[in-house]
């Protein structure tokens, strides 16, 4: 491995786990304005460490995929959001099915079971960032969770958007990082994945007059 | 001995100009005018110089409540190392013993504040001990951190062992360390869970324990709570900022002096920055305590993970 | 001591061989010369049944002697360090004689019975009034014969002998629940208590039944030597815990336990809490240690969810209640789930071959028993004289005895102090061991288990502060604030017979404490016979490290003496530097002029913060009055969740098979003979 100093796995470490520390202030936030900034913040926490991996394993497409990570999670994508919920008025939305507390302790169910299932399989990988593979899919689990816990849509939207990042951050730590003909389809398909849904959203407020997801258990047929 | 004898003569002098400090930089923060830093000694010799006044049927219990905080303060003082390590009290209780004494101290209070059996007394009494054992768990996993790290919950010994490696951003450490602030201010009555400053009713703790005291007993309530930060804030320096505190052999004068050097700017910058954490906070009702401290638990227990994961 | 490698036939042979050797040693049959006297004291109590003074002035105090005896012979045991004492007794079955043996670890337990045992003995002997249910001369054969059962219990050495011991212990016990039987919630205690003994006891005898191993020899010594497959040894095992967990009161097995405890009289509540539901930690012992050589780390984690489920259970649960035996009944199950922890600990160290932590896991366990056995009774205890002296038991009615009853509010302070896990009392040292062996969970070889382990942790660090809680509210309501009802003015202190007991039982909560060593060494003995290793001892003997002093020290001796010194100096330079003016006054109360006792918290009040954050875990019935109730009324009933979804379903069931049949049964008393005459007929076709 070239370039391997010594402050390079601290400092990957250290950003993992920053990574996984937002994944939990997602879980416990209730306001939607904040999920956003959150999510922004991940991005960028995702942007350092990818350019870190770029630098220490001299992979030239990862700094490409780091630039479309910055562009894209910590610009685009939040500012899109932002721009959504003040046109639909959703900045303070906070529903939560289950209390915070208990949320957070699946969640820490959830990260020993990562954590568990990630061991043996890190030790195969051969990358400098093997070891954060855990942290990786703790956060894809998080998100997921995240998703289950909420009733608006615009939050449901985030916790995917979030999950996606912990995909991008498993493929970094196990290999460095997808081929980028991949990582560009699925740069795109967010970006379009974000257009739809926030069409969608416009539909859902004009039928039921609110982003509660609870009202489309109206439409079931019986 | 005198090396240990000045360390507690340091903490029981530096405790209530900390306090102070804190007061002053708050004040500031909020643009007011400050207090002096020797405030909190000009109310100490006025109220032991009062006459106590006490309810008729206050017990033995009631009257010796304060002592016993003060002494087992103190006492949890000379065990911390802040200054050197090579203490002949600090291996009388290892961290997890340090939380025990604490106990005591509260357990005392919370007895101590039913026993008028007034309506405020034994409601602080209730919060308290909801805060305490709220914040226990917390608290343990911190040290459990700590442990690993080291192998060693003997504070002396976890100076040492910190001490002798490179300064690096750990991020169980870094972890452990922000739980341990949140619980340092839940159990030190401060906001977010408790207001230090308030005579409002329905939202105070400790000082709703503390409405029957007067005098010279209100005076080493004061003093001992003064000595319980400072106390939390020396374990503090000793898990995450041991840099500067003089270990076994190399603790002739001058170490010491630059230990104790080393101590009072770390207690002007930690407590500078409690100031600014409780003047950018608000007070929580205190049905949020719980998911206040139970954020606290997780950081440590995400810090315990995180380290498990990446340190194997 | 016996080298743990040689094989189990060689070192039958070897005990045979220094038992003939040690004949000039008869510790064994002293002791059971003291179990004898035990017995003989309950039964000359029935020369003169009726005679208070003479049972309890003359027999319990005796009774008291002999438990010191028990105690003394069960440290020799334990210290002297020699072989295990065998002995043969010429009773039982045919081929079966009694098998009985003095071990280290039936010592330890012979040990903390015959301590405990003695304060309550004294206590008892000024505690019993006449004309409260059952005569004194019965009541004095039951209680000593639950004494002696008990001692029996741990002496047995063969299966046979150890359900005969077993299930005497249950009925003298039952009988002492129900000794005041005119009352039917007591009954129905008693009944519920009988119920869930017997089953337990089925279970034991299966589990015995396993462990014999096909060779049908009921000797320990034959079990230990037995062969057992790995599923037949976890079929025992669980059978076992599901045994020996219904007599401790694990949850989900706890139901009788808040009900029994309480129903029964005060000293006979605290030998329950504090002496009965160790012979049930003995056993776990006795079964997964010596005679199945822990094999599974799963029985290891099993054992430990239990047991922090159960901790966590019985502390919340103690939060709520408020009734002031049934509080600590609950508090038992919390320690009894802090115990079973330090045992699940222990196997699964063991079964990972970390026999060192699992000395230290087991230490904690074992010490913490002995310290259960002293604050639990002296708190038992003291709510006896609270009820003797006020007749009440609900903490509603209660408050302020401190000032009338300073001799038990001042000893039960120390109780209060020990089991809410307070330095430099005892129930601190044992907490602590426990948590330091569990900062050595992460080292456990299993993915899964060494992150999961760390948090049980966290979990037991709540329990103790939730302890801390409970014994807050506990002691608080009742000794200190304002008497919440007007006749508690003039409630009596208790009688000296009474403060010896109380005060021998909480000095040995200070004595153990501030020199725990004292009392490690004697766990000791129980590790190095159970696994071959011991915790290390420091050398000065008020220090505590039990892995290295590097690691973890503790010296409660230096930290009360550092205490006291400097809460002296403090006085001191208080009274010179200042003065020493009181002026009593009216309570200030932030101004507040109108005060009654009312305005106190109650104990539903306390209850409040742990109803509200661990609401799911109840049943909760309330009554909130509006505000334009006349006579406002606030009420609150708080249950037990599993009652009703395991419980109640069980004896549903169980009323349903036996409605069913219940069919056969029509009155009629031919075909009742029909019945007899066919199963005969069965039997002896059978036979042919």
């Amino acid at each position: 491995m070239p370039h391997t100093s010594h402050w390079i796995v601290p400092s990957l470490n250290l950003l993992a786990s920053i990574l996984l520390l937002i994944s939990f202030a997602m879980l416990s936030r209730r306001r939607t304005q904040r999920l956003i900034t959150l999510y922004a913040w991940q991005g960028l926490a995702l942007f350092v460490s990818t350019c870190l991996v770029a630098y220490s394993s001299g992979q030239k497409e990862l700094v490409y995929s780091a630039g479309l990570t910055l562009m894209l999670k910590v610009i685009a994508l939040p500012w899109i959001l932002h721009r959504l919920i003040q046109r639909l008025g959703a900045q303070w939305d906070s529903e939560l099915l289950v209390n915070i507390p208990t949320t957070m302790l699946v969640g820490l169910g959830l990260v020993i079971f990562a954590f568990g299932l990630a061991q043996p399989i890190s030790m195969m990988a051969n990358t400098i960032t093997r070891n954060t593979l855990g942290i990786a899919l703790a956060v894809i689990l998080l998100s997921f969770l995240m998703m289950i816990t909420r009733r608006k849509a615009v939050t449901q939207v985030i916790g995917f958007l979030a999950m996606e990042n912990g995909l991008f951050f498993a493929a970094t730590s196990a290999t460095y990082g997808m081929p980028m003909v991949i990582e560009l389809g699925i740069a795109l398909d967010l970006l379009v994945a974000v257009f739809i849904l926030g069409i969608f959203f416009f539909q859902i407020r004009e039928q039921f007059d609110s982003l509660d997801l609870h009202h489309l258990e109206t439409l079931k047929e019986d | 001995m005198v090396r240990q004898f000045g360390e507690v003569l340091l903490a029981i002098a530096l405790a209530p100009l900390f306090v102070g400090w804190i007061a002053q930089c708050r004040a500031w923060l909020q643009s007011r005018t400050a207090p002096p830093l020797i405030q909190p000694y000009r109310m100490l010799r006025k109220l032991f110089h009062k006459d106590v006044a006490m309810a008729a049927d206050a017990t033995l219990l009631f009257r010796t409540t304060p002592y016993v905080l003060f002494g087992s303060m103190v006492l949890a003082a000379a065990i911390i190392p802040s200054i050197a390590t090579d203490l002949p009290f600090a291996r009388v209780a290892d961290a997890i013993a340090l939380i025990g004494i604490f106990a005591t101290a509260r357990v005392f209070q919370s007895l101590a504040a039913m026993d008028i059996g007034t309506a405020f007394g034994t409601m602080g009494a209730r919060r308290e001990m909801m805060v305490g054992f709220l914040a226990e768990p917390a608290l343990l996993m911190v040290l459990f951190n700590a442990f690993l790290l080291s192998g060693s919950t003997a504070l002396p010994s976890l100076v040492e062992a910190y001490s002798a490696e490179p300064i690096s951003l750990n991020p169980s450490l870094t972890f452990a360390g922000v739980a341990f602030v949140m619980v340092l201010l839940a159990e030190n009555a401060r906001i977010p869970i408790d207001n230090p400053a308030t005579h409002l009713e329905l939202t105070m703790i400790h000082e709703a324990m503390l409405l029957e005291y007067s005098a010279r007993h209100l005076a080493l309530i004061e003093w001992a709570s003064s000595l319980k930060l400072f106390n939390y804030a020396c374990i503090g320096f000793a898990l995450f900022l041991p840099w500067g505190i003089a270990t076994h052999g190399a603790d002739g004068g001058l170490a010491l002096l630059l230990a104790a050097a080393a101590l009072i700017a770390k207690l002007i910058v930690f407590g500078a920055a409690l100031a600014l954490i409780e003047s950018l906070s608000a007070k929580l009702r205190i049905f949020r305590a719980p998911e206040y401290l139970a954020t606290a638990f997780l950081l440590a227990v995400l810090g315990l993970l995180v380290h498990l994961l990446l340190g194997s | 001591m016996l080298d743990p490698a040689a094989g189990p036939a060689v070192s039958h042979a070897a005990w045979v061989a220094r038992d003939i050797l040690l004949l000039q040693r008869h510790d064994l049959s002293w002791m059971l010369l003291l179990v004898l006297g035990w017995l003989f004291l309950g039964a000359i109590g029935l020369l003169r049944p009726h005679s208070l003074r003479f049972v309890a002035r003359g027999l319990f105090p005796a009774g008291a002697v002999i438990g010191l005896g028990v105690a003394l012979l069960g440290g020799v045991a334990l210290l002297a360090g020699h072989a295990p004492q065998t002995m043969l007794l010429p009773l039982g079955l045919p081929d079966l004689p009694f098998h009985l043996r003095l071990d280290a670890l039936s010592g330890f337990f012979l040990l903390l019975m015959g301590v405990a045992g003695a304060g309550i003995s004294i206590f008892a002997a000024g505690y019993f009034r006449s004309g409260e249910g059952t005569a004194p001369g019965l009541l004095g054969l039951h209680y000593h014969i639950f004494l002696a059962s008990m001692a029996l219990v741990v002496l047995a050495d063969d299966a046979y002998f150890f359900m005969v011991a077993w299930e005497l212990m249950a009925l003298s016990s039952y009988f002492l629940v129900v000794s005041q039987h005119r009352r039917p919630e007591i009954r129905q205690a008693g009944f519920l208590y009988l119920l869930m003994a017997h089953l337990g006891a089925l279970c034991l005898l299966f589990s015995f039944g396993v462990l014999q191993g096909g060779n049908w020899q009921f000797s320990f010594d034959a079990m230990r030597s037995a062969n057992h497959t790995p599923f037949w040894a976890t079929m025992a095992f669980l059978l076992a815990l599901l045994g020996f967990g219904a007599k401790a009161g694990l949850v989900p097995l706890h139901g009788w336990l808040p009900e029994a405890h309480p129903a029964a009289p005060s000293p006979v509540s605290a030998m329950m809490s504090g002496l009965m539901l160790k012979t049930a930690v003995y056993g776990m012992l006795r079964v997964t240690f010596d005679l199945l050589h822990v094999q599974f780390w799963q029985w290891g984690a099993l054992v430990l969810v239990l047991g922090l489920a159960s901790a966590l259970f019985g502390a919340i649960f103690a939060g709520v209640k408020t009734d002031m035996k049934r509080l600590l009944a609950y508090s038992s199950i919390e320690n009894i789930g802090l115990i079973f922890t330090g045992i699940g600990l222990a196997i699964l160290f063991e079964a990972c071959h970390l026999p060192l932590f699992a000395a230290l896991a087991l230490s904690a366990a074992l010490l913490h028993a002995l310290n259960h056995a002293f604050f639990k009774s002296l708190l038992f205890l003291a709510t006896g004289n609270v009820l003797h002296a006020t007749r009440r038991r609900s903490l509603g009615a209660l408050g302020g005895l401190g000032r009338t009853m300073p001799w038990v509010a001042a000893l039960a302070l120390v109780g209060t102090l020990a089991i809410a896990g307070l330095p430099p009392l005892n129930g601190f040292v044992s907490e602590w061991l426990l948590l330091q062996s569990f900062l050595f969970t992460p080292q456990l070889p299993r993915p899964f288990i060494n992150m999961l382990v760390p948090l049980g942790a966290a979990v037991l660090a709540l329990t103790v502060a939730l302890a801390a809680y409970v014994m807050v509210k506990f002691y608080g309501v009742i000794f200190l604030g304002q008497p919440r009802e007007p006749a508690l003015e003039d409630a009596h202190d208790a009688n000296w017979l009474e403060r010896m007991g109380l005060a021998w039982l909480a000095l040995g909560c200070i004595l153990i404490g501030v020199l725990p060593q004292i009392a490690l060494r004697a766990t000791g003995a129980v590790t190095r016979q159970l696994l071959g290793k011991t915790i290390s001892f420091a050398s000065p003997i008020w220090w505590i490290a039990p892995i290295a002093p590097k690691q973890a020290s503790y010296s409660g001796l230096l930290l009360l003496a550092g205490t006291i010194c400097v809460i002296g100096i403090a006085y001191v330079l208080v009274r010179v530097l200042a003065h020493g003016r009181i002026r009593r006054t009216v309570p200030w109360d932030c101004g507040y002029p109108w005060q009654t006792s009312r305005m106190q918290d109650t104990a539903e009040g306390f209850g409040q913060p742990i109803r509200h954050i661990f609401g799911p875990a109840f049943d909760m019935e309330r009554e909130l009055p509006l505000p334009s109730d006349n006579a406002p009324r606030y009420r609150i009933h708080v249950e037990d969740r599993l009652w009703r979804m395991v419980y109640l379903p069980i004896a549903r069931a169980v009323q349903r098979v036996s409605d069913a049949i219940g069919v056969v049964q029509g009155g009629r008393l031919a075909i009742y003979l029909l019945f007899s005459f066919l199963t005969l007929l069965g039997l002896l076709a059978g036979v042919l």
